[in-house]
């Protein structure tokens, strides 16, 4: 039984794309989760889905000039965080409007650049990605955007950590904040760009929110959540990506359910084991 | 010295700061009254450039302040923190040292001691592995004591710090604040109201400053807690501050 075990894990892996899908899939496994903690922590998981949305337009226009389209998916995302925060400041206008109007608005102008530009974009394949067409440039990508990103926050760490836990108190103390902002609104859209090829647009929310989010039930620290949310993102990724191959699933879908389902289990599990003890918080 | 010029906000909606000007010296306490929605906390923002101010300048030693905040330990009030956030107490009071560490820096053997110190001065060291958000409203007061002292700053602001805390925090809060005032530290604290339970730690403040989009009065508490300034601040009787106490109804001049 175990032998049969074995060979259904190492026969998908037996051909290149799957395990060019698994490793990207862990690299994303291990940075979404990381990233995702800030979004949480700081009541903007939301604007991560935002974000996403808005790489549409500049994947377009990139597309159409020749350029790299991750840049044109980066400036064009940073841009939809700017026109929130914009909108926001300016008028009397609420962050929630503020995020479905944006990002709206942007997803429109995208979908109409890739009609009017004849762009030779495969959008099934931005909305919802397409991990089975990853190539090893994609991997080397991936891999330095996952240690630039991932160094950044070992780097600044505890300032990040002030910033997002009492951003006033931050600035009385006279860090940087603005910096540190644009600093980690720059780490979510690289994060982002680099998480659509496995999942799509649609979709990369979920990674970005579902295992932090696990972990977050769980632990007390948030680089405990980063630690324990990136090893429930590792096996996200992988379980999908094997239901996928044996089960004939899309992959997004498939990890973002099997991530989805350790968040329903921790929940079920933690709000029971506190039922029992009868109280929410014990003092 | 910290001296305040003409500091003022305008929020664009009839909010705002009148400007306000006074000098602190060190080893003063300070305390901002004034009723909710005054502009205390928006005062003490300006003061640190934390909002933008519409005019004035603070200065603390001939230099603006904003341009020295490493030596200024802000409390902001207990409701604009979120208490979920997942971090033990010794984790907040080690942000202190954030600014003294500098870059890349996680720790040393002189923020550490510092920060012990910090936490047993206000009774919070048994609780350092505890989750923030569960404490009470009084102990999480505290860790943000622990962390502004830490910081070991020269500038000490603290809004609403009394809002919501038990009789021992309280105790402790006061217990501090003299030994701050005695080490030489400027210290301001704002209230909504110093009335009844506050009234010891009133007549202990050096001065009072009052404040309703304005500076209405600033002096000794004596001086300012005058049935006309409390009315022009509150626009009713002041009825229940000191009344329940009969013993501060001398301050009434």
């Amino acid at each position: 039984m175990w032998s049969t075990l074995i060979l259904m894990l190492i026969e998908p892996l037996q051909s290149e794309f799957i395990r060019n899908a698994i490793g990207v899939s862990m690299m994303i496994g291990v940075l979404c989760p990381v990233v995702g903690s800030y979004l949480i922590v700081q009541r903007m998981a939301l604007m991560g889905d935002v974000m996403a949305h808005c790489v549409l337009p500049g994947l377009s226009i990139a597309a159409f000039f020749g350029v790299d389209r991750s840049i044109g998916a980066f400036v064009s995302s940073m841009l939809g965080s700017f026109f929130v925060t914009w909108v926001r400041s300016q008028s009397r206008v609420k962050v929630d409007s503020a995020m479905a109007l944006t990002f709206s608005t942007f997803f429109a102008i995208g979908v109409t650049l890739i009609t009017l530009l004849k762009n030779k974009l495969d959008l099934d394949r931005f909305l919802f990605g397409d991990i089975l067409t990853v190539t090893l440039n994609d991997i080397y990508a991936t891999a330095a955007i996952t240690i630039l990103v991932l160094g950044g926050i070992y780097l600044f760490y505890k300032e990040l950590l002030y910033y997002t836990f009492d951003p006033t108190g931050a600035q009385a103390m006279g860090l940087p904040v603005k910096w540190l902002h644009l600093g980690m609104m720059a780490g979510i859209t690289l994060t982002i760009i680099t998480s659509m090829q496995v999942v799509g647009v649609l979709l990369v929310i979920a990674l970005l929110i579902g295992p932090a989010l696990t972990a977050y039930l769980l632990t007390q620290e948030l680089h405990h959540m980063m630690f324990l949310g990136s090893g429930i993102g590792i096996v996200s990724s992988v379980v999908g990506i094997y239901l996928s191959y044996y089960l004939n699933l899309p992959s997004g879908p498939a990890i973002v359910l099997v991530s989805s389902s350790l968040f329903m289990l921790t929940f079920l599990f933690t709000t029971r084991s506190t039922f029992f003890k009868g109280t929410k918080h014990s003092h | 010295m910290l001296e305040v010029q003409e500091v003022s906000v305008n929020y664009g909606s009839g909010q705002g700061l009148d400007p306000v000007s006074f000098k602190i010296l060190p080893g003063e306490m300070v305390g901002v009254m004034g009723p909710n929605g005054a502009g205390k906390s928006t005062m003490m923002k300006a003061l640190l450039g934390l909002v933008p101010v519409s005019g004035g300048q603070v200065r603390y030693c001939t230099c603006p302040l904003h341009q020295q905040l490493e030596k200024v330990a802000y409390v902001p009030q207990r409701s604009q923190i979120d208490w979920d956030y997942p971090a033990t107490v010794q984790t907040v009071v080690s942000l202190a040292a954030t600014r003294q560490l500098g870059w890349f820096r996680r720790s040393s053997m002189a923020t550490n001691t510092a920060i012990r110190r910090a936490m047993e001065r206000v009774n919070i060291w048994d609780l350092r592995d505890r989750r923030i958000g569960n404490l009470s409203g009084g102990q999480q007061q505290r860790v943000f004591l622990a962390r502004a002292l830490a910081q070991n700053a020269e500038i000490l602001l603290f809004d609403e710090p009394f809002t919501g805390v038990d009789a021992t925090t309280e105790d402790i809060l006061f217990r501090v604040f003299a030994e701050l005032r005695n080490e030489g530290k400027i210290l301001i604290i704002s209230s909504h109201e110093w009335g009844s339970h506050l009234a010891a730690g009133l007549t202990s403040l050096d001065r009072l400053l009052l404040l309703n989009r304005e500076l209405i009065a600033s002096g000794t508490p004596r001086e300012v807690m005058t049935r006309e300034n409390l009315r022009l601040a509150y626009g009713r009787v002041w009825t229940h501050a000191f009344h329940g106490d009969g013993a501060d109804d001398d301050l009434f001049c």
